[in-house]
Protein backbone atom coordinates (compact mmCIF):
# COMPACT_ATOMS: atom_id res chain seq x y z
CA UNK A 1 0.00 0.00 0.00
CA UNK A 2 1.64 3.30 -0.65
CA UNK A 3 0.82 6.26 0.69
CA UNK A 4 -0.55 8.29 -1.86
CA UNK A 5 -4.54 9.14 -1.20
CA UNK A 6 -7.46 8.32 -3.52
CA UNK A 7 -10.26 9.19 -1.34
CA UNK A 8 -10.19 12.13 0.85
CA UNK A 9 -13.38 12.68 2.75
CA UNK A 10 -13.09 16.33 4.68
CA UNK A 11 -15.94 16.96 7.00
CA UNK A 12 -18.77 15.69 4.69
CA UNK A 13 -22.40 16.52 5.73
CA UNK A 14 -24.92 15.32 3.64
CA UNK A 15 -28.46 16.44 4.27
CA UNK A 16 -31.65 15.75 2.63
CA UNK A 17 -34.49 18.62 3.54
CA UNK A 18 -32.93 19.36 6.49
CA UNK A 19 -32.87 15.50 8.19
CA UNK A 20 -28.71 15.40 8.37
CA UNK A 21 -27.42 11.39 6.95
CA UNK A 22 -23.90 12.22 6.91
CA UNK A 23 -22.58 14.57 9.47
CA UNK A 24 -19.14 15.00 9.44
CA UNK A 25 -17.62 12.50 7.62
CA UNK A 26 -13.68 12.37 7.96
CA UNK A 27 -11.63 9.51 6.14
CA UNK A 28 -8.36 9.06 3.98
CA UNK A 29 -7.99 6.26 1.60
CA UNK A 30 -5.20 5.21 0.37
CA UNK A 31 -4.12 3.91 -2.74
CA UNK A 32 -4.35 -0.12 -3.14
CA UNK A 33 -6.58 -0.01 0.25
CA UNK A 34 -9.56 -2.10 0.67
CA UNK A 35 -11.72 -0.02 2.46
CA UNK A 36 -14.74 -1.84 4.12
CA UNK A 37 -18.07 0.32 5.47
CA UNK A 38 -20.06 -1.37 7.95
CA UNK A 39 -22.99 -0.60 9.90
CA UNK A 40 -27.02 -0.54 10.62
CA UNK A 41 -28.99 -0.60 7.72
CA UNK A 42 -30.17 3.58 6.85
CA UNK A 43 -27.35 5.18 8.51
CA UNK A 44 -26.07 6.90 5.08
CA UNK A 45 -23.54 4.05 3.82
CA UNK A 46 -25.09 3.61 0.25
CA UNK A 47 -24.90 7.64 0.22
CA UNK A 48 -21.20 8.09 1.37
CA UNK A 49 -20.50 5.78 -1.60
CA UNK A 50 -22.57 8.50 -3.46
CA UNK A 51 -20.69 11.27 -2.26
CA UNK A 52 -17.68 9.53 -3.47
CA UNK A 53 -18.74 9.30 -7.04
CA UNK A 54 -20.06 12.39 -6.99
CA UNK A 55 -23.87 11.31 -7.35
CA UNK A 56 -24.69 13.32 -4.61
CA UNK A 57 -23.15 16.79 -3.50
CA UNK A 58 -22.39 16.95 0.05
CA UNK A 59 -24.40 19.80 1.91
CA UNK A 60 -20.96 20.64 3.60
CA UNK A 61 -17.55 19.58 3.63
CA UNK A 62 -15.05 18.21 1.08
CA UNK A 63 -14.81 15.10 -0.91
CA UNK A 64 -11.62 14.84 -3.00
CA UNK A 65 -11.72 11.97 -5.28
CA UNK A 66 -8.30 10.57 -7.37
CA UNK A 67 -7.03 14.08 -6.96
CA UNK A 68 -10.18 16.01 -8.03
CA UNK A 69 -12.69 17.81 -6.23
CA UNK A 70 -15.50 16.00 -7.35
CA UNK A 71 -18.18 18.91 -7.54
CA UNK A 72 -16.00 21.30 -8.99
CA UNK A 73 -16.08 18.98 -12.07
CA UNK A 74 -17.71 20.38 -15.48
CA UNK A 75 -20.43 18.09 -16.95
CA UNK A 76 -17.37 17.00 -19.47
CA UNK A 77 -14.33 16.60 -16.85
CA UNK A 78 -16.72 14.66 -14.46
CA UNK A 79 -17.63 12.02 -16.97
CA UNK A 80 -14.33 11.05 -17.74
CA UNK A 81 -13.16 11.48 -14.22
CA UNK A 82 -15.71 8.75 -13.57
CA UNK A 83 -14.57 6.46 -15.99
CA UNK A 84 -12.06 5.97 -13.64
CA UNK A 85 -14.39 4.22 -11.27
CA UNK A 86 -16.00 1.14 -11.30
CA UNK A 87 -19.59 1.34 -9.44
CA UNK A 88 -22.20 -1.68 -7.77
CA UNK A 89 -25.13 -0.35 -7.18
CA UNK A 90 -27.04 -1.99 -4.47
CA UNK A 91 -29.37 -3.09 -6.50
CA UNK A 92 -27.62 -4.17 -9.40
CA UNK A 93 -29.03 -1.28 -11.40
CA UNK A 94 -29.22 -3.56 -14.88
CA UNK A 95 -30.29 -2.00 -17.86
CA UNK A 96 -33.72 -4.13 -17.88
CA UNK A 97 -34.21 -4.56 -22.14
CA UNK A 98 -30.17 -5.62 -22.10
CA UNK A 99 -29.12 -8.98 -21.44
CA UNK A 100 -26.42 -9.60 -18.92
CA UNK A 101 -24.13 -9.83 -21.03
CA UNK A 102 -24.97 -6.78 -23.09
CA UNK A 103 -25.55 -4.98 -19.68
CA UNK A 104 -21.51 -6.07 -19.06
CA UNK A 105 -20.46 -4.37 -22.63
CA UNK A 106 -22.13 -0.72 -22.02
CA UNK A 107 -19.67 0.39 -20.69
CA UNK A 108 -16.93 -0.92 -23.13
CA UNK A 109 -19.24 0.00 -26.29
CA UNK A 110 -19.43 3.15 -25.11
CA UNK A 111 -15.58 4.18 -25.24
CA UNK A 112 -12.92 3.83 -27.42
CA UNK A 113 -12.53 2.21 -30.03
CA UNK A 114 -12.29 -1.27 -29.59
CA UNK A 115 -13.00 -3.88 -31.69
CA UNK A 116 -16.06 -5.46 -31.69
CA UNK A 117 -14.05 -9.79 -30.57
CA UNK A 118 -12.24 -7.72 -28.03
CA UNK A 119 -15.38 -6.53 -26.62
CA UNK A 120 -16.94 -10.14 -26.44
CA UNK A 121 -13.91 -12.23 -25.24
CA UNK A 122 -13.58 -9.19 -22.67
CA UNK A 123 -17.13 -9.24 -21.64
CA UNK A 124 -17.03 -13.64 -21.51
CA UNK A 125 -14.08 -13.33 -19.26
CA UNK A 126 -15.30 -11.33 -16.54
CA UNK A 127 -19.15 -12.90 -16.57
CA UNK A 128 -16.74 -16.27 -16.43
CA UNK A 129 -15.17 -14.77 -12.83
CA UNK A 130 -17.98 -14.00 -11.52
CA UNK A 131 -19.76 -17.14 -12.30
CA UNK A 132 -21.86 -16.15 -14.75
CA UNK A 133 -20.43 -18.00 -17.91
CA UNK A 134 -23.56 -19.73 -18.93
CA UNK A 135 -26.08 -16.96 -18.04
CA UNK A 136 -24.90 -14.38 -20.09
CA UNK A 137 -27.57 -14.44 -22.69
CA UNK A 138 -30.11 -13.73 -19.96
CA UNK A 139 -32.11 -10.60 -19.39
CA UNK A 140 -32.42 -9.55 -16.02
CA UNK A 141 -36.14 -10.36 -15.35
CA UNK A 142 -35.63 -13.70 -16.02
CA UNK A 143 -32.58 -14.40 -13.29
CA UNK A 144 -32.26 -14.16 -9.69
CA UNK A 145 -31.38 -11.11 -7.52
CA UNK A 146 -28.01 -12.42 -6.79
CA UNK A 147 -26.80 -12.70 -10.72
CA UNK A 148 -28.00 -9.76 -11.09
CA UNK A 149 -25.63 -8.22 -8.29
CA UNK A 150 -23.27 -10.71 -9.75
CA UNK A 151 -23.68 -8.81 -13.49
CA UNK A 152 -23.42 -5.24 -11.64
CA UNK A 153 -20.40 -6.12 -10.13
CA UNK A 154 -18.83 -7.56 -13.32
CA UNK A 155 -19.92 -4.25 -15.11
CA UNK A 156 -18.06 -2.94 -12.49
CA UNK A 157 -14.79 -3.95 -13.31
CA UNK A 158 -15.18 -4.56 -16.97
CA UNK A 159 -13.52 -1.35 -18.10
CA UNK A 160 -10.71 -2.20 -14.79
CA UNK A 161 -11.22 1.28 -13.20
CA UNK A 162 -8.68 3.29 -10.45
CA UNK A 163 -11.37 3.04 -8.13
CA UNK A 164 -13.81 0.28 -6.90
CA UNK A 165 -17.16 0.96 -5.20
CA UNK A 166 -19.37 -1.75 -3.75
CA UNK A 167 -22.75 -1.40 -2.96
CA UNK A 168 -22.81 -4.71 -0.73
CA UNK A 169 -21.53 -7.11 -3.25
CA UNK A 170 -22.50 -10.27 -1.68
CA UNK A 171 -26.24 -9.56 -0.36
CA UNK A 172 -28.55 -11.79 -1.86
CA UNK A 173 -25.84 -14.44 -2.80
CA UNK A 174 -25.54 -17.25 -1.26
CA UNK A 175 -22.33 -18.46 0.96
CA UNK A 176 -20.50 -20.33 -1.46
CA UNK A 177 -21.19 -17.40 -4.74
CA UNK A 178 -20.03 -15.23 -1.71
CA UNK A 179 -16.77 -16.26 -0.88
CA UNK A 180 -15.89 -16.09 -4.58
CA UNK A 181 -16.75 -12.66 -4.71
CA UNK A 182 -14.84 -11.71 -1.57
CA UNK A 183 -11.73 -13.52 -3.24
CA UNK A 184 -12.36 -11.48 -6.54
CA UNK A 185 -12.21 -8.46 -4.61
CA UNK A 186 -8.98 -9.15 -2.66
CA UNK A 187 -7.44 -10.31 -5.90
CA UNK A 188 -8.49 -7.87 -8.39
CA UNK A 189 -6.91 -5.16 -5.30
CA UNK A 190 -4.02 -7.02 -5.09
CA UNK A 191 -2.95 -7.80 -8.53
CA UNK A 192 -3.34 -4.29 -9.81
CA UNK A 193 -3.26 -2.23 -6.65
CA UNK A 194 -6.88 -1.03 -7.32
CA UNK A 195 -8.56 1.27 -4.48
CA UNK A 196 -11.98 -0.68 -3.25
CA UNK A 197 -14.50 0.51 -0.70
CA UNK A 198 -16.82 -2.35 -0.06
CA UNK A 199 -20.22 -1.37 1.92
CA UNK A 200 -20.98 -4.63 3.71
CA UNK A 201 -22.74 -6.51 6.10
CA UNK A 202 -20.93 -9.83 5.62
CA UNK A 203 -18.56 -8.93 8.34
CA UNK A 204 -16.87 -13.08 7.64
CA UNK A 205 -15.65 -11.63 4.05
CA UNK A 206 -14.70 -7.99 5.40
CA UNK A 207 -11.94 -9.94 7.53
CA UNK A 208 -10.91 -11.85 5.12
CA UNK A 209 -10.27 -8.60 2.46
CA UNK A 210 -9.99 -5.60 4.58
CA UNK A 211 -7.16 -3.13 4.91
CA UNK A 212 -9.33 -1.36 7.43
CA UNK A 213 -13.11 -1.37 8.27
CA UNK A 214 -14.83 1.50 9.11
CA UNK A 215 -18.27 1.55 11.59
CA UNK A 216 -20.68 4.36 10.37
CA UNK A 217 -23.03 5.33 13.63
CA UNK A 218 -25.57 8.30 13.27
CA UNK A 219 -23.41 9.86 10.27
CA UNK A 220 -19.99 9.67 11.43
CA UNK A 221 -17.62 6.77 11.94
CA UNK A 222 -17.34 5.96 15.08
CA UNK A 223 -14.63 3.69 14.46
CA UNK A 224 -11.83 3.09 11.64
CA UNK A 225 -9.24 0.32 12.36
CA UNK A 226 -7.76 -3.06 11.21
CA UNK A 227 -9.62 -6.26 10.92
CA UNK A 228 -7.50 -7.41 13.92
CA UNK A 229 -7.87 -4.07 16.29
CA UNK A 230 -11.60 -3.85 15.45
CA UNK A 231 -12.10 -7.54 17.01
CA UNK A 232 -11.15 -6.22 19.92
CA UNK A 233 -13.07 -3.06 20.01
CA UNK A 234 -14.91 -2.37 23.29
CA UNK A 235 -17.06 -0.08 21.87
CA UNK A 236 -20.79 -1.43 22.75
CA UNK A 237 -22.36 -0.23 19.47
CA UNK A 238 -19.70 -1.97 17.56
CA UNK A 239 -19.32 -5.24 20.10
CA UNK A 240 -23.04 -5.46 19.51
CA UNK A 241 -22.87 -5.70 15.91
CA UNK A 242 -19.94 -8.28 15.80
CA UNK A 243 -21.54 -9.82 18.08
CA UNK A 244 -24.29 -10.31 16.46
CA UNK A 245 -22.65 -12.30 13.23
CA UNK A 246 -20.54 -14.46 15.66
CA UNK A 247 -21.58 -18.17 15.33
CA UNK A 248 -19.52 -21.05 16.09
CA UNK A 249 -16.16 -19.26 17.67
CA UNK A 250 -16.45 -17.43 13.50
CA UNK A 251 -17.49 -14.66 12.45
CA UNK A 252 -19.59 -15.72 9.37
CA UNK A 253 -23.40 -17.11 9.27
CA UNK B 1 -26.55 17.76 -16.70
CA UNK B 2 -26.49 15.68 -13.56
CA UNK B 3 -29.90 13.55 -12.91
CA UNK B 4 -28.96 12.06 -9.26
CA UNK B 5 -29.54 14.91 -6.96
CA UNK B 6 -30.70 15.69 -3.48
CA UNK B 7 -34.30 16.36 -4.22
CA UNK B 8 -35.34 20.60 -3.41
CA UNK B 9 -37.18 20.60 -0.66
CA UNK B 10 -39.09 24.11 -1.21
CA UNK B 11 -41.85 23.49 -3.27
CA UNK B 12 -41.99 26.48 -5.53
CA UNK B 13 -37.90 25.73 -6.40
CA UNK B 14 -38.71 22.37 -7.40
CA UNK B 15 -41.25 23.44 -9.98
CA UNK B 16 -38.93 26.01 -11.06
CA UNK B 17 -35.80 23.77 -11.43
CA UNK B 18 -37.73 21.02 -13.21
CA UNK B 19 -39.42 23.59 -15.73
CA UNK B 20 -35.36 24.87 -16.29
CA UNK B 21 -34.34 21.27 -16.72
CA UNK B 22 -37.34 20.42 -19.00
CA UNK B 23 -35.75 23.35 -21.08
CA UNK B 24 -32.38 22.44 -20.83
CA UNK B 25 -32.88 18.90 -21.76
CA UNK B 26 -35.48 19.60 -24.92
CA UNK B 27 -32.55 22.12 -26.14
CA UNK B 28 -29.34 19.16 -25.46
CA UNK B 29 -31.76 16.46 -26.98
CA UNK B 30 -32.81 18.71 -30.04
CA UNK B 31 -28.90 19.52 -30.95
CA UNK B 32 -28.05 16.00 -30.18
CA UNK B 33 -29.64 14.84 -33.51
CA UNK B 34 -26.59 13.94 -34.84
CA UNK B 35 -26.64 10.64 -32.21
CA UNK B 36 -29.30 9.15 -34.37
CA UNK B 37 -27.55 9.09 -37.55
CA UNK B 38 -23.78 8.06 -36.21
CA UNK B 39 -24.78 6.33 -33.13
CA UNK B 40 -25.51 3.16 -33.49
CA UNK B 41 -27.28 2.74 -30.08
CA UNK B 42 -29.16 5.60 -30.08
CA UNK B 43 -30.77 4.72 -33.60
CA UNK B 44 -31.79 1.16 -32.71
CA UNK B 45 -33.41 3.08 -29.83
CA UNK B 46 -34.85 5.80 -32.29
CA UNK B 47 -36.32 2.94 -34.95
CA UNK B 48 -37.94 1.23 -31.40
CA UNK B 49 -39.64 4.27 -30.29
CA UNK B 50 -40.78 5.13 -33.44
CA UNK B 51 -42.33 1.40 -33.76
CA UNK B 52 -43.66 2.64 -29.99
CA UNK B 53 -44.88 6.10 -30.67
CA UNK B 54 -46.70 5.76 -33.78
CA UNK B 55 -47.85 1.92 -34.74
CA UNK B 56 -48.76 1.32 -31.58
CA UNK B 57 -50.45 4.17 -30.68
CA UNK B 58 -52.90 3.78 -34.41
CA UNK B 59 -56.08 1.57 -33.12
CA UNK B 60 -56.72 4.28 -30.55
CA UNK B 61 -55.81 6.91 -32.66
CA UNK B 62 -58.39 5.13 -35.17
CA UNK B 63 -61.03 4.62 -33.10
CA UNK B 64 -61.05 8.51 -31.47
CA UNK B 65 -60.24 9.91 -34.88
CA UNK B 66 -63.40 8.44 -36.02
CA UNK B 67 -65.85 8.59 -33.53
CA UNK B 68 -64.85 12.17 -33.09
CA UNK B 69 -65.28 13.29 -36.84
CA UNK B 70 -68.78 11.42 -36.37
CA UNK B 71 -69.60 13.07 -33.38
CA UNK B 72 -68.95 16.79 -34.90
CA UNK B 73 -70.30 16.41 -38.35
CA UNK B 74 -73.69 15.22 -36.45
CA UNK B 75 -73.96 18.46 -34.41
CA UNK B 76 -72.68 20.74 -37.15
CA UNK B 77 -75.46 18.65 -39.58
CA UNK B 78 -78.34 18.96 -36.56
CA UNK B 79 -77.33 23.11 -36.50
CA UNK B 80 -76.47 23.52 -40.12
CA UNK B 81 -79.41 21.28 -41.61
CA UNK B 82 -81.88 24.34 -40.21
CA UNK B 83 -80.98 26.58 -42.77
CA UNK B 84 -80.50 24.10 -45.72
CA UNK B 85 -76.50 24.74 -45.45
CA UNK B 86 -75.72 20.92 -45.18
CA UNK B 87 -72.26 21.63 -47.48
CA UNK B 88 -70.94 23.54 -44.60
CA UNK B 89 -70.51 20.59 -42.23
CA UNK B 90 -67.42 19.38 -44.62
CA UNK B 91 -66.26 23.24 -44.91
CA UNK B 92 -65.81 23.69 -41.03
CA UNK B 93 -64.64 20.26 -39.96
CA UNK B 94 -61.84 20.47 -42.68
CA UNK B 95 -59.99 24.07 -40.98
CA UNK B 96 -61.14 22.79 -37.33
CA UNK B 97 -59.64 19.32 -37.94
CA UNK B 98 -56.21 20.96 -39.69
CA UNK B 99 -55.73 24.21 -37.57
CA UNK B 100 -56.90 23.03 -34.18
CA UNK B 101 -58.28 19.04 -33.57
CA UNK B 102 -56.11 16.93 -35.34
CA UNK B 103 -52.94 18.43 -33.26
CA UNK B 104 -54.87 18.47 -30.19
CA UNK B 105 -56.05 14.82 -30.43
CA UNK B 106 -52.73 13.67 -31.59
CA UNK B 107 -51.02 15.54 -28.10
CA UNK B 108 -53.71 14.21 -25.93
CA UNK B 109 -53.27 10.49 -27.56
CA UNK B 110 -49.46 10.78 -27.65
CA UNK B 111 -49.50 12.39 -23.57
CA UNK B 112 -51.74 9.15 -22.67
CA UNK B 113 -50.66 6.42 -24.48
CA UNK B 114 -47.07 7.13 -24.96
CA UNK B 115 -45.77 10.03 -22.33
CA UNK B 116 -47.20 8.33 -19.45
CA UNK B 117 -45.06 4.98 -20.46
CA UNK B 118 -41.82 6.94 -20.78
CA UNK B 119 -42.62 8.18 -17.31
CA UNK B 120 -42.93 5.62 -15.77
CA UNK B 121 -40.22 3.58 -17.58
CA UNK B 122 -37.26 6.13 -16.74
CA UNK B 123 -39.54 6.59 -13.69
CA UNK B 124 -38.48 3.10 -12.35
CA UNK B 125 -35.15 3.31 -14.24
CA UNK B 126 -34.22 6.17 -11.70
CA UNK B 127 -35.90 4.46 -8.65
CA UNK B 128 -33.66 1.47 -9.66
CA UNK B 129 -30.91 3.71 -9.67
CA UNK B 130 -30.01 2.80 -13.33
CA UNK B 131 -29.66 6.49 -14.03
CA UNK B 132 -27.05 7.10 -11.43
CA UNK B 133 -25.68 3.78 -13.28
CA UNK B 134 -25.24 5.60 -16.59
CA UNK B 135 -24.04 8.73 -15.09
CA UNK B 136 -21.23 6.45 -13.93
CA UNK B 137 -20.37 5.05 -16.64
CA UNK B 138 -20.29 7.99 -18.21
CA UNK B 139 -23.38 7.63 -20.64
CA UNK B 140 -25.35 10.68 -20.95
CA UNK B 141 -29.00 10.05 -20.00
CA UNK B 142 -30.47 12.43 -22.28
CA UNK B 143 -28.65 11.15 -25.08
CA UNK B 144 -29.14 7.80 -24.40
CA UNK B 145 -32.90 7.76 -23.42
CA UNK B 146 -34.32 11.54 -24.17
CA UNK B 147 -32.78 11.38 -27.75
CA UNK B 148 -34.60 8.49 -29.49
CA UNK B 149 -37.88 9.38 -27.75
CA UNK B 150 -38.41 13.13 -28.08
CA UNK B 151 -36.97 12.65 -31.90
CA UNK B 152 -39.44 9.76 -33.24
CA UNK B 153 -42.47 11.51 -31.24
CA UNK B 154 -41.52 14.82 -32.85
CA UNK B 155 -41.42 12.31 -36.36
CA UNK B 156 -44.53 10.63 -35.75
CA UNK B 157 -46.27 13.60 -34.13
CA UNK B 158 -47.32 15.34 -37.38
CA UNK B 159 -48.06 12.16 -39.36
CA UNK B 160 -50.14 10.65 -36.48
CA UNK B 161 -51.99 14.35 -37.12
CA UNK B 162 -52.45 13.85 -40.76
CA UNK B 163 -54.35 10.92 -40.30
CA UNK B 164 -56.12 11.39 -37.22
CA UNK B 165 -57.82 14.49 -39.46
CA UNK B 166 -58.02 11.90 -42.67
CA UNK B 167 -59.81 9.12 -40.22
CA UNK B 168 -61.68 12.08 -38.89
CA UNK B 169 -63.33 13.19 -42.35
CA UNK B 170 -63.97 9.78 -43.30
CA UNK B 171 -66.40 9.29 -40.28
CA UNK B 172 -67.74 12.66 -40.60
CA UNK B 173 -68.60 11.72 -44.48
CA UNK B 174 -69.82 8.43 -43.14
CA UNK B 175 -72.50 10.67 -40.71
CA UNK B 176 -72.57 12.98 -43.68
CA UNK B 177 -74.00 10.17 -46.31
CA UNK B 178 -76.34 8.36 -43.98
CA UNK B 179 -77.62 11.00 -41.68
CA UNK B 180 -77.43 14.33 -44.02
CA UNK B 181 -78.31 13.37 -47.29
CA UNK B 182 -74.49 14.78 -48.25
CA UNK B 183 -72.72 12.00 -50.30
CA UNK B 184 -69.59 10.92 -49.44
CA UNK B 185 -67.84 12.25 -52.29
CA UNK B 186 -69.38 15.30 -52.42
CA UNK B 187 -68.08 15.55 -48.37
CA UNK B 188 -64.64 14.83 -49.23
CA UNK B 189 -63.71 17.11 -52.10
CA UNK B 190 -65.38 20.22 -49.97
CA UNK B 191 -63.18 19.05 -47.36
CA UNK B 192 -60.14 19.42 -49.90
CA UNK B 193 -61.53 22.68 -51.90
CA UNK B 194 -61.73 24.44 -48.43
CA UNK B 195 -58.32 23.50 -46.69
CA UNK B 196 -55.60 25.85 -47.28
CA UNK B 197 -52.11 25.32 -47.12
CA UNK B 198 -51.32 27.20 -44.29
CA UNK B 199 -54.19 25.11 -41.87
CA UNK B 200 -52.26 22.19 -42.91
CA UNK B 201 -48.59 23.12 -42.19
CA UNK B 202 -49.77 24.73 -39.31
CA UNK B 203 -51.58 21.96 -37.99
CA UNK B 204 -47.97 19.78 -38.43
CA UNK B 205 -46.04 22.17 -36.61
CA UNK B 206 -48.10 22.34 -33.75
CA UNK B 207 -48.65 18.46 -33.90
CA UNK B 208 -44.08 18.80 -33.67
CA UNK B 209 -44.61 21.06 -31.17
CA UNK B 210 -46.92 19.02 -29.02
CA UNK B 211 -44.60 16.08 -29.64
CA UNK B 212 -41.39 17.09 -28.51
CA UNK B 213 -43.01 18.85 -25.39
CA UNK B 214 -44.78 15.71 -24.44
CA UNK B 215 -42.12 13.82 -24.94
CA UNK B 216 -39.52 16.17 -22.81
CA UNK B 217 -41.85 16.49 -20.22
CA UNK B 218 -42.78 12.96 -19.64
CA UNK B 219 -38.77 12.29 -19.50
CA UNK B 220 -37.95 14.85 -17.20
CA UNK B 221 -40.77 14.00 -14.66
CA UNK B 222 -39.44 10.23 -14.99
CA UNK B 223 -35.72 11.67 -13.81
CA UNK B 224 -36.96 13.54 -10.93
CA UNK B 225 -38.97 10.66 -9.29
CA UNK B 226 -38.19 9.30 -6.03
CA UNK B 227 -39.79 6.95 -3.59
CA UNK B 228 -39.98 3.69 -5.12
CA UNK B 229 -43.50 2.46 -6.86
CA UNK B 230 -45.43 5.08 -5.23
CA UNK B 231 -43.38 7.72 -6.89
CA UNK B 232 -43.35 5.88 -10.70
CA UNK B 233 -47.41 5.97 -10.21
CA UNK B 234 -47.13 9.37 -9.25
CA UNK B 235 -44.96 10.85 -11.92
CA UNK B 236 -47.05 8.58 -14.31
CA UNK B 237 -49.75 11.15 -13.40
CA UNK B 238 -48.44 13.95 -13.60
CA UNK B 239 -46.77 13.54 -16.62
CA UNK B 240 -50.40 13.26 -18.28
CA UNK B 241 -51.40 16.36 -16.46
CA UNK B 242 -48.56 18.29 -16.86
CA UNK B 243 -48.74 16.90 -20.89
CA UNK B 244 -52.12 17.90 -20.90
CA UNK B 245 -51.57 21.74 -19.60
CA UNK B 246 -48.87 22.21 -21.74
CA UNK B 247 -50.53 21.32 -24.67
CA UNK B 248 -53.81 23.29 -23.91
CA UNK B 249 -51.67 26.61 -23.21
CA UNK B 250 -49.19 26.23 -26.13
CA UNK B 251 -51.63 25.46 -28.69
CA UNK B 252 -53.81 28.48 -27.54
CA UNK B 253 -50.60 30.90 -28.28
CA UNK B 254 -49.27 28.99 -31.27
CA UNK B 255 -52.96 29.93 -33.00
CA UNK B 256 -52.92 33.67 -31.12
CA UNK B 257 -49.16 33.59 -33.18
CA UNK B 258 -50.20 32.44 -36.94
CA UNK B 259 -54.16 33.54 -36.96
CA UNK B 260 -54.29 36.64 -35.02
CA UNK B 261 -52.96 39.40 -36.21
N1 LIG C 1 -32.08 10.79 -2.51
C1 LIG C 1 -32.46 10.76 -1.22
N2 LIG C 1 -33.41 11.60 -0.77
C2 LIG C 1 -33.79 11.62 0.51
N3 LIG C 1 -33.32 10.81 1.45
C3 LIG C 1 -32.38 9.93 1.10
C4 LIG C 1 -31.90 9.85 -0.27
N4 LIG C 1 -30.95 8.88 -0.33
C5 LIG C 1 -30.86 8.38 0.92
N5 LIG C 1 -31.70 9.00 1.77
C6 LIG C 1 -31.85 8.72 3.20
O1 LIG C 1 -30.57 8.54 3.76
C7 LIG C 1 -30.58 7.54 4.74
C8 LIG C 1 -29.44 6.59 4.50
O2 LIG C 1 -29.69 5.84 3.36
P1 LIG C 1 -28.66 4.75 2.81
O3 LIG C 1 -27.35 5.39 2.59
O4 LIG C 1 -29.32 4.13 1.63
O5 LIG C 1 -28.56 3.71 4.00
P2 LIG C 1 -27.68 2.40 4.08
O6 LIG C 1 -26.66 2.65 5.13
O7 LIG C 1 -28.60 1.29 4.49
O8 LIG C 1 -27.08 2.16 2.73
C9 LIG C 1 -31.92 6.85 4.68
O9 LIG C 1 -32.65 7.23 5.80
C10 LIG C 1 -32.56 7.41 3.43
O10 LIG C 1 -33.93 7.61 3.64
MG1 LIG D 1 -27.46 0.87 1.33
Amino acid sequence: MSSESVILLDNAVMAFGGRRVLNGLTADIRKGEIFVIIGPSGTGKSVTLKLISGLLEPTAGRVTVLGEDVNALSDAALSAHRRRIGYLFQSGALLGWKTLAENVALPLLEHGRIPPGEIDRRVAAVLEEVGLGASGELYPAEVSGGMIKRAGFARAIVEDPELLLFDEPTSGLDPVMSRVIDRLIASISRARGVTCVVVTHDLAGALQYADRIAFLKEGRFLETASPEALLKTRTPDIRAFLDAQFVGGTYGR
Amino acid sequence: MRFTQAPIRNRAGAVLAECGRTVLVTGRSLMLFPCILFNRECRRAFFEQLYTAGIRSLPVATVVALFTGMILSLQLGIAFRQFSQELMVAYTMSFTMFREMGPFMTGIILASCVGSAMAAQLGAMTVNEEIAALEMMGIDPVRFLVVPRLWAMAVMAPLLSFYICVVAFCGGALVGSTQLNLPFLQYMSEVVRVAEIKDLYVGLFKAILFGIMVSSVSCVIGFSTRQGAVGVGASTRRSVVVSFLVILIGGYFVTRFFYVF
